[in-house]
């Protein structure tokens, strides 16, 4: 049988695939997909809670699918200002890589 | 749901996860994270959220796809060339990356509950969107109008970032 440890790796490795993401990748649009899938991670392993705390009732834990919402609609939003903010920097150096990008560098 | 399912939809999830940051065409990964995004929601269904499944369905796989296909497609991106490598930047990100693999896997080894099943559900079908909307409405309102307040921000804010500034 499936257990919660299971889905609870799946999560850990997407999480790490989408770190490695952003740590590796320098093209900016990369480094946004590689966040988006860090925040499934975080998903999976919240829908794994909720279904795994049944409450009297004999249901899941809907407070945690609340939350899942939440992180969905704050992660449409936050994928529409990057994009926004990568058109404005292209418009401005006509790069996406952030090694191009290093004026605030120390 | 049997193991067999719930392997190869993990599968789907982890390879295409894999292909998103492996990929040097963009075009490519986008796509990739589609078939992940799939792979996922099916996850999803398979912990009883039909909902959470099917938004995500709708939200990831539709709308910020079409976001990032759109942003590609505008910005003309090309597959970029094969750069040389700085192998000890990405020698050390990497390990950093396997650091936290270990440490999760070992969290979540050494975490008692994580080897017990799911326990059963009752038989009678369950009204997913109800229950979800319920506690959205009841004991999550307050948060719900500021998510919407959020949304409006980030709308004026990207029509403010993406205007053109006369010269």
């Amino acid at each position: 049988m499936v257990t919660l440890g299971d889905y609870l790796i799946v999560s850990g490795i997407l999480f790490v695939i989408g770190f490695a993401g952003v740590m590796l990748r320098r093209n900016l649009i990369i480094i946004l997909m590689s966040l988006e899938l860090m925040l499934n991670a975080a998903n999976l392993s919240l829908v794994a809670f909720s279904r795994f705390r049944v409450g009297p009732t004999g249901l899941p834990d809907y407070n945690a699918q609340v939350f899942v919402f939440f992180i969905i609609t704050v992660a449409a939003a936050e994928v529409a200002v990057g994009l926004a903010i990568l058109v404005a920097l292209y418009r401005a150096r006509q790069t996406t890589d952030v090694k191009d990008i290093s004026s605030l560098k120390f | 749901m049997s193991p067999f399912l719930f392997w190869i939809f993990a599968l789907l999830t982890l390879i295409f996860g894999a292909a998103v940051v492996i990929n040097r065409n963009p075009v490519a990964s986008a796509l990739s994270l589609v078939m992940s995004f799939l792979g996922l929601a099916a996850l999803f269904m398979s912990l009883n959220a039909y909902f959470i499944g099917i938004i995500q369905v709708l939200v990831y796989a539709g709308a910020v796809m079409v976001l990032f296909l759109f942003i590609i497609m505008l910005l003309d991106l090309r597959a970029e060339e094969a750069h040389r490598i700085n192998w000890v930047a990405s020698a050390a990100g990497l390990a950093v990356a396997l650091i936290l693999l270990g440490q999760i896997l070992s969290v979540v080894g050494h975490f008692k509950i994580a080897h017990t099943t799911f326990p059963t559900l009752p038989p009678t079908t369950i009204d997913d969107v109800r229950n979800v909307g319920a506690s959205l409405f009841r004991n999550y309102n307050l948060p719900f109008q500021i998510v919407g307040v959020l949304v409006l921000v980030a709308t004026i804010g990207v029509v403010l970032l993406s205007k053109r500034e006369p010269r």
